[in-house]
């Protein structure tokens, strides 16, 4: 990893950051509209008239739909492609709306927030990471990953560590990216993908997305995970991960509550001590998070 | 039995933690088998008489639903099994089991380690553990996939 940055979880009685800036929306034009499944798309973004976003894989934007609400959408591109991705997936009254837009039509955004999954660029050889990335999604998870797998793709072109993408949807229609997926597979990676209803003209894997750890071919006692989907499953995955060797403070997994402010001021988005808008999204596996995902919370 | 199926068999992962005399019992029963891909290596409603360790290739379980046709439930590969039908009356498979490239693969004689297990209690509990944990981790997942993790829960 080029950055020196270490991840931690800090606690939320931490003064709040942000200003009045972060609650205003910045006025972006959908310059593209890709269909991803029946119920995923992705917007690609510009700015009226403000400079581009400087973000960090990971990390989340609220979205605007005007007159219909807000909701935290994590970015899908990769800082250095030169766009503004958000994959929304069609579930409520905003991501309807957001999803029904068109080229053309205006969204509001605020943002950047929140945590990343620590994978920016090297900008010289001997600071790229060598140990294995095992890159777990299901579903729309891949979206948030998406930006850091192509980094960590590019970094393995340049003498970085091996990348596996492990990949688990609920139907074939529903995996995300499907280029994507064949360009990292192409230029090295090593993608798997496995589904929990096969199809007729399905071919591949079908269980779980844990079943396809076992032999992925990593090197679990020299790597690292980047973990996102269904929260049950990011659990389940990291303990088999766990389990497999991998040390806990090697696991990243990005969780999701009510995000609202984006600042950690509102409070709804607490999960025990933590205000995951600003503390989160992304954050260590290890310790406290892992006992905290298996409380029933009030 | 020669050594070197002995030596297959110990290094199994079904096997891990099974003691010498356990390991010598079971690989007196078992032979070495290939599977071309789309072969079947067992099939529904047939004699369940052997089970399989799985060393290399992917093997689908799969059941005929008519109007359907041939419905791939799960996936197993190199270290798992296929099929305990062999341990449970009336010894008759469930589901079909085939081959989705080629599959290596230890094959076991089911009637032969039932015999050696009710002589044998501690070979008879050793694999009724193995089995056991096999068992476990297909019913949480299938538990798992239950909860249609990736479902469409919408929220208004």
């Amino acid at each position: 990893m080029s950055s020196d940055r270490t991840l931690s979880m800090r606690p939320s009685s931490v003064a709040p950051r942000g200003n009045l800036n972060d609650l205003t929306p910045i006025v972006h034009r959908v310059v593209e509209r890709i269909g991803e499944t029946n119920d995923i798309t992705t917007l690609v973004l510009e700015p009226l008239d403000a400079p581009s976003m400087t973000f960090r894989c990971g990390q989340f934007n609220m979205l605007s739909a005007f007159g219909v609400g807000e909701i935290a959408i994590s970015m899908s591109s990769a800082p250095g492609e030169g766009t503004l991705r958000h994959s929304i997936r069609d579930v409520g009254a905003v991501s309807h709306a957001l999803c029904q837009s068109r080229v053309g039509d205006l969204v509001g955004v605020r943002g950047p927030f929140g945590s990343d999954w620590l994978v920016e660029s090297a900008s010289v050889e001997a600071d790229l990471d060598p140990r294995d990335t095992i890159v777990v999604a299901g579903g729309i998870g891949l979206a948030p990953l998406r930006g850091a797998v192509e980094e960590l793709v590019r970094a393995n072109e340049r003498g970085g560590g091996r990348v596996f993408v492990l990949v688990g949807a609920r139907e074939p229609s529903q995996i995300v990216f499907r280029a994507d997926l064949d360009s990292w597979r192409a230029r090295g990676a090593k993608v798997s993908l496995t589904v929990d209803l096969a199809t007729p003209e399905w071919d591949g894997r079908v269980g779980l997305v844990t079943t396809l750890l076992a032999d992925a071919g990593f090197d679990a006692t020299n790597s690292r995970a980047m973990l996102c989907g269904p929260e049950v499953m990011m659990r389940f995955t990291a303990r088999a991960l766990v389990d497999l060797g991998m040390d806990p403070e090697g696991i990243l997994v990005s969780l999701e509550r009510n995000m609202q402010c984006g600042v950690g001021w509102c409070g709804h988005c607490q999960l025990g001590p933590f205000l995951l808008c600003r503390d989160g999204p992304v954050v260590p596996y290890a310790g406290l998070v892992s006992q905290l995902l298996t409380q029933r919370e009030r | 039995m020669s050594k070197a199926m002995r030596d297959l068999v110990e290094v199994h992962p079904f096997m891990t933690s099974m003691n010498e005399e356990s390991i010598e019992l079971v690989s007196g029963c078992a032979r070495n088998a290939v599977f071309a891909p789309g072969s079947l290596l067992c099939a529904e409603g047939g004699d369940a008489d052997t089970f399989y360790l799985l060393r290399r290739g992917q093997v689908s379980i799969s059941v005929h639903i008519p109007g359907r046709g041939s419905v791939v439930i799960e996936t197993v590969g190199a270290g798992d099994v296929v099929g305990w039908s062999w341990l449970v009356p009336p010894y008759r498979w469930t589901f079909d089991a085939r081959a989705m490239d080629d599959v290596g693969c230890i094959a076991i004689d089911g009637a032969c380690l039932r015999v050696k297990a009710l002589t044998d209690p501690s070979l008879g509990f050793a694999l009724l553990s193995k089995v056991s944990v096999t068992l476990l981790e297909r019913l949480q997942a299938t538990r798992m996939r239950l909860l249609d993790l990736y479902g469409d829960h919408r929220v208004q």
